[in-house]
């Protein structure tokens, strides 16, 4: 069974941030660690201005390689999952592949994708790829033969078990390797993001603000990044919450 | 109803489990099969479910030889293989739905299934309600007991109105108490609907308990059936009379003998 977090622990958790980030400042006292009193205003300011314009194009390319990864990599990770013996083909690949860091293939990516928004956006998707591709691969292989039977037993073929046994029993998996990969993934989006483009969150972070010392700027850059993976996390959460209600029942 | 014919089944490098194996269950007989670990029980029921194809001979029932999952034969297993997502409801109807999925082909459903869905809805309700668990309907799997789990599999597969019930260890996971409860409702769905069953057990008691007839296998090959005709099945309350205990002895007898010479067997 999964823990819910409820709406108490996550205003304790945004209460305990603010409170360490001000306790930080205060002590610091430098500008290079301005206070919330001073950044949040800053931030809502400029946030539907110039900064909004970065969130949003930082934004797009996050959730268009998710959609990528995620129609590509579930797919072939529950034929993979029905098909042992394709799976024992393949394997050795995903073995090597999966725990590479894929960041250090962004000079090939661009070298052969071109430097462009689609670049980014497929850098991104094959790390999140390899996260699906693994636990939807993994959650298939996982199912109980009884449980395969008895749902034969009620005149289910190829097809009705893919419908009513693969797809609902990888969708948890596929949700909780997005969420737990989201964090990832906007870390490749920022490294990705501060050359070669002129929008997003990590170019207004790393070129507008932090190389001309905007610190205060820089800060709400930080926090236009931190709300992305935050609100990306909770978004797949309460997707989960709504597909996985058996995962959170009887507690 | 089923007639196995000459069947002959082996795992693969394995010595033949059935040879020429013959045996006839006539329409509306409950039948309980019983033996040592290893012996075929659970293999014999998925060869009358259409799991698994016998290496030679054949299985036929209504008349009609078996090639693979026939969708008027129910099967309820020890793991009640209920979906983990889907709630009580959700998982009495998952056969329903993948009926409605295919359609009437013939194949995965009946040509002449019901396509009412009031009826089909009103039919959920009742064998929901017969089962005592209309009220866990909204309920998820990992939040029933195991009896209530088991109840939701069998109202699974008996609202896709089988003509045939095979179950395999159904209740052997179960605490004696349960376990003789949901024989005593498996007697009464017998007594009321007289729909043919066949039941894989290794608990003695159970298969006097819920077989008219009990199939006795042993860890040889089996070629001959060995048949106890059982008339104190069908009444769990009766479990201290002599003549139940009597047939358990019988049983046990054969089960220790392996061979299962005895003057009570029958062998057509």
């Amino acid at each position: 069974m999964k823990r819910r977090v409820t709406l108490v622990s996550t205003l304790a958790g945004i209460a305990m941030f603010f409170l360490i980030w001000l306790v930080c400042a205060a002590v610091l006292n430098k500008p290079i660690l301005p206070s919330p009193f001073v950044v949040v205003p800053l931030f809502f300011s400029s946030i539907f201005g110039e900064l909004g314009l970065h969130f949003m194009a930082s934004a797009a390319r996050v959730t268009a390689a998710i959609m990528l990864a995620t129609v590509t990599a579930a797919p072939l990770g529950m034929i993979l999952g029905q098909s042992p013996r394709i799976d024992r083909l393949v394997e050795p690949l995903i073995a090597i592949v999966y725990p590479i860091p894929k960041i250090i293939f962004l000079p090939v990516i661009y070298v052969l994708l071109g430097i462009t928004d689609f670049s980014k956006v497929f850098l991104i998707s094959i790390i999140i790829f390899f996260q699906i591709l693994v636990v939807v691969r993994d959650e298939a292989l996982s199912l109980r033969k009884e449980l395969i039977v008895s749902v034969k037993s009620l005149g289910a073929g190829r097809r009705a078990l893919f419908r009513y046994v693969y797809l609902p029993a990888s969708l948890p998996a596929v949700l909780t390797a997005l969420r737990v990969s989201a964090g990832t993934a906007i870390a490749v989006l920022f490294i990705a993001e501060q050359s070669l483009t002129e929008y997003g969150l990590g170019y207004y972070i790393v070129v507008e603000t932090y190389q001309v010392l905007m610190y205060p700027e820089m800060y709400t850059g930080i926090m236009g990044m931190g709300l992305l993976g935050v609100g990306l996390y909770f978004l797949i959460y309460s997707i989960e919450l709504r597909v996985s209600k058996h995962l959170f029942a009887g507690g | 109803m089923i007639e196995l014919d000459r069947l002959t089944y082996r795992y693969r490098d394995g010595e033949d489990l059935f040879k020429d194996f013959c045996l006839t269950i006539g329409k509306g007989e409950a039948w309980t099969i019983i033996g040592p670990s290893g012996c075929g029980k659970t293999t014999l029921l998925s060869l009358l479910a259409g799991m698994i194809a016998p290496v030679a001979g054949q299985v036929v029932i209504g008349g009609d030889v078996i090639t693979r999952a026939r969708p008027r034969t129910g099967l309820v297993l020890q793991d009640h293989g209920l979906l983990p997502w889907a709630t009580v409801r959700q998982n009495t109807e998952l056969g329903l739905k993948i009926r409605a999925y295919y359609g009437p082909d013939g194949t995965h459903s009946p040509q002449d299934m019901e396509q009412d869905k009031g009826k089909l809805t009103a039919r959920v309700d009742y064998w929901l309600d017969w089962l005592g668990i209309l009220h866990l309907q909204a309920k998820y799997p990992v939040e029933l007991s195991r009896g209530q789990r088991q109840r939701a599999a069998i109202a699974r597969s008996l609202v896709l109105d089988p003509d045939l019930l095979l179950l395999d260890e159904p209740f052997s996971a179960l605490d004696a108490p349960i376990r003789e409860d949901l024989q005593k409702v498996m007697n009464r769905f017998h007594q009321e609907s007289g729909l043919t069953s066949v039941t894989v057990t290794h608990d003695i008691e159970e298969a006097v308990v819920m077989g008219e007839k009990v199939l006795v296998l042993t860890n040889s090959e089996n070629r001959e059936p060995l048949i106890v005709d059982n008339p104190v099945s069908g009444s769990v309350d009766r479990r201290n009379d002599p003549g139940f205990m009597n047939q358990c002895g019988r049983l046990r007898a054969l089960l220790a003998n392996g061979n299962g010479a005895s003057p009570e067997v029958t062998q057509p």
